[in-house]
């Protein structure tokens, strides 16, 4: 019983500050959403209206909202799985014993990360511009018609998505090459010893080393590009036709440029719960594996 | 670097830091501090602009803090709910009606009644109309801003044409034959698609009111609207203007100069870059013109920034004294030499430079006519849905019907709450 009371006294600290920065505002944020916080409810707290769950009906049968969750969708199920590729070729690469200036490439991979993307985006509008961009130059090589990347609903997202994985693909490299190097060298040698071919090595003893670090890796990902906001907010400001407005920035518009701040905060609890599915079924689905 | 000048450097910040927590410190009771803000260029000049005042005033001392005009709509707004706003400032007309349903302004027509410097008659009708809100004044404007067209004299004459349009048949006409001789590749016009600026002109050329019933209801369903943007879609379906917005192109001055476009709609800031940015041999080839309506001459949208004094001011008294000193000719026409900002008042315009420039006169003729856009503090949004909507007809995703019946529903969706609030203060 005393034992107890003092595990209370030392979590109490953490508790506290977590109920007073986190779980207290969340509880707010939800209590907003159910309510028609705007411009004019600032100005007088007699026009706030308490308007039950219409913000999130409202939501759910407004079309822009399911473009938005439809772009971030297709912005989260071609980025993540072809940013953590990238993430793992680098990782393999650099990793390699046969390669060389390895320390070179790995600072090299590593630069966008730390890059800031408003300087980054610069160099990138030049790099998909129509005219004289360089892409559409290399494209221009192999005979393919100039694309409008910015400018055409179609290329939009999947500019974006290039520039998103070019933009984190080092910060997962350097995880996945920290795990590769925790796997014994003495089970490659035994596997090469008994026969096994590069592909088999990778197959069973490289891919099954990295297994809880890649989950790790995807549940990050994911949940970082779930909330896509700064790329299209320095590229394309959402457009062409809204083709790159990800839920995010959605939410920012209602929130921050239209001061809608019920109908903001019950965007980002559909996001939470969205996100909250999702990360249970990778969950599952990884845990299933395992056992397998 | 050099690491003494490092070090030089730390030390006078740290001087500068102990000057300012000296200048507070220092602040004198019998003085009245005012606390203006000015965004971008006009931010830029603001403490140039306004040492004569100090001079003028020993009494009063303003401080004057120039943000940068991104996101400063935010900005703005998140001060107010913060509490700190200073107290008086730079506003764009279009934000006035906001601003007045936050009751953030304060009425200024007592004291421009008895002032000897801000004279109604002295303004532009259509400038000093869009800072009326319920008939009360909120601002006074300081300078002005209209769109209307930049042309290339050397390709419409080629195209056998002398003078700019004045009619939009006469624009229709020109736009063709200029898309007929430059071919493919090259346009007539430049309308960037992420702009409303030049789809609301031409709405607000037609008769009718964009937003019907006071402001309750969208009439974008009315038929001056469709004709409008059937106007305006004609444009991009007959490929005269290219479906390109303003980031797309990069640089537009260029593109101008290259002939990608012979007409461009815009507003007087790109008098002095198209000074700058095109090469010397084409500096007497392009020229601007009043707006083409659609019988004549036509109106333009009433933009242009006022001065506006915050309800939570404690020295308002000397913040009108700062606006009347920004208000005087003499004060706007210095104003214009600074900045190129077209002044609000007609005596201004009587500087030789100004009533020379042949770019200007243009504006000059265009103030005459301007049209203030919907008075609601909903208008940016509903303004970026019109764009939208555009967007969608001219990409031909919507036909014109459905677009401006979509339009309609969003937009009387997004007035629903002023309806509410117009519903309660009407006594029953």
């Amino acid at each position: 019983m005393k034992a107890r009371k003092a595990g209370w006294i030392f979590v109490a600290p953490a508790l506290l500050v977590l109920g007073l920065f986190f779980f207290l505002p969340v509880l707010a944020a939800f209590l907003m959403s159910l309510t028609d916080f705007d411009l004019y409810a600032l100005r007088d707290a007699a026009n706030l209206r308490f308007v039950g769950l219409r913000n999130y009906g409202h939501l759910l049968t407004e079309p822009l909202f399911w473009k938005a969750l439809g772009n971030t969708v297709y912005f989260v199920v071609l980025g993540v799985p072809l940013s953590i590729g990238a993430s793992l070729g680098a990782a393999l690469l650099v990793n390699s014993k046969v390669a060389r200036f390895r320390n070179l490439f790995r600072t090299v991979f590593f630069a966008p990360v730390v890059t800031t993307l408003v300087a980054v985006a610069v160099v990138w509008r030049y790099i998909f511009h129509t005219r004289y961009g360089f892409l559409n130059y290399a494209l221009g090589i192999f005979d393919i018609a100039p694309i409008d990347w910015m400018g055409d609903p179609h290329w939009a997202m999947p500019a974006i998505i290039v520039l998103a994985v070019w933009k984190n693909f080092g910060y997962n490299m350097i995880i996945l090459l920290a795990a590769l190097q925790s796997i014994p060298d003495d089970l490659y040698e035994a596997a090469r010893i008994d026969g096994a071919s590069n592909w088999q090595l990778f197959r069973h003893i490289t891919l099954p080393g990295l297994a809880p670090v890649l989950t790790l890796v995807s549940i990050l990902t994911m949940t970082g590009y779930f909330q896509l906001f700064a790329e299209p907010y320095v590229m394309t400001e959402g457009g062409p036709l809204q083709s790159t407005l990800s839920v995010l920035y959605f939410m920012y518009e209602e929130g921050f440029k239209w001061w809608s701040l019920g109908r903001a905060s019950a965007v980002a609890f559909l996001l939470f719960v969205l996100m909250f599915v999702v990360t249970l079924v990778q969950l599952r689905v990884t845990r299933r594996e395992g056992q397998l | 670097m050099n690491p003494r000048l490092t070090r030089r450097a730390a030390i006078g910040g740290l001087a500068g830091l102990a000057a300012a927590g000296l200048g507070c410190a220092r602040r004198d009771p019998g003085k009245d501090y005012v606390r203006f803000w000015s965004f971008g260029r006009e931010g830029e000049v603001a403490v140039e602009l306004i040492q004569d005042f100090l001079a003028e005033h020993p009494h009063i001392d303003v401080e004057v803090q120039k943000l940068p005009l991104i996101s400063l709509h935010e900005k703005l707004l998140t001060a107010y709910a913060g509490d700190t706003l200073p107290d008086m400032c730079q506003l764009g007309n279009t934000w006035i009606s906001e601003f007045v349903a936050l009751d953030a302004l304060e009425p200024l027509d007592g004291l421009v009644k008895t002032s000897g410097v801000v004279t109604r008659t002295d303004y532009f009708d259509g400038i000093y109309d869009s800072n009326l809100v319920d008939a009360a004044l909120y601002g006074v404007p300081w300078y002005v801003d209209t769109r209307l067209l930049f042309y290339r004299r050397d390709l419409l004459k080629q195209a056998g044409f002398d003078a700019p349009p004045r009619s939009w048949d006469e624009w229709t006409q020109m736009m063709a034959a200029i898309k007929a001789m430059v071919g493919r590749d090259r346009y007539a016009a430049l309308l960037p698609i992420n702009e409303y600026e030049p789809l609301l002109v031409l709405a607000l050329q037609l008769p009718d009111e964009v937003l019907r019933d006071g402001g309750r209801f969208g009439n974008f369903r009315g038929a001056d609207f469709r004709r409008a943007l059937g106007y305006y879609d004609q444009i991009f379906k007959r490929e005269w203007a290219p479906r390109m917005s303003n980031t797309q192109i990069s640089n537009v001055w260029d593109e101008f100069g290259h002939g990608l476009f012979s007409f461009y709609i815009s507003g007087p800031w790109n008098i002095a870059e198209f000074k700058k940015r095109l090469p010397p041999q084409l500096q007497d080839q392009w020229m601007t013109a009043p707006m083409p309506g659609p019988n004549g001459p036509g109106v333009s949208s009433a933009g242009g920034s006022s001065l506006v004094i915050f309800r939570s001011s404690p020295v308002k008294q000397a913040a009108w004294q700062l606006i009347e000193y920004l208000s005087r000719p003499e004060t706007q026409q210095r104003f214009y030499q600074l900045t190129g900002d077209m002044p609000a008042r007609r005596s201004a315009w009587q500087l030789p430079e100004l009533a020379r420039s042949p770019y200007a006169n243009a504006f000059h003729q265009q103030l005459d006519r301007v049209r203030s856009p919907p008075k609601v503090p909903e208008w940016e949004r509903i303004g970026v849905e019109m764009r939208l909507a555009a967007e969608r007809v001219v990409q031909n995703q919507r036909s014109i019907d459905q677009a401006v019946t979509d339009l309609d529903r969003i937009v009387d969706d997004i007035l629903e709450k002023r309806r509410w609030m117009l519903d309660r203060r009407r006594p029953t």
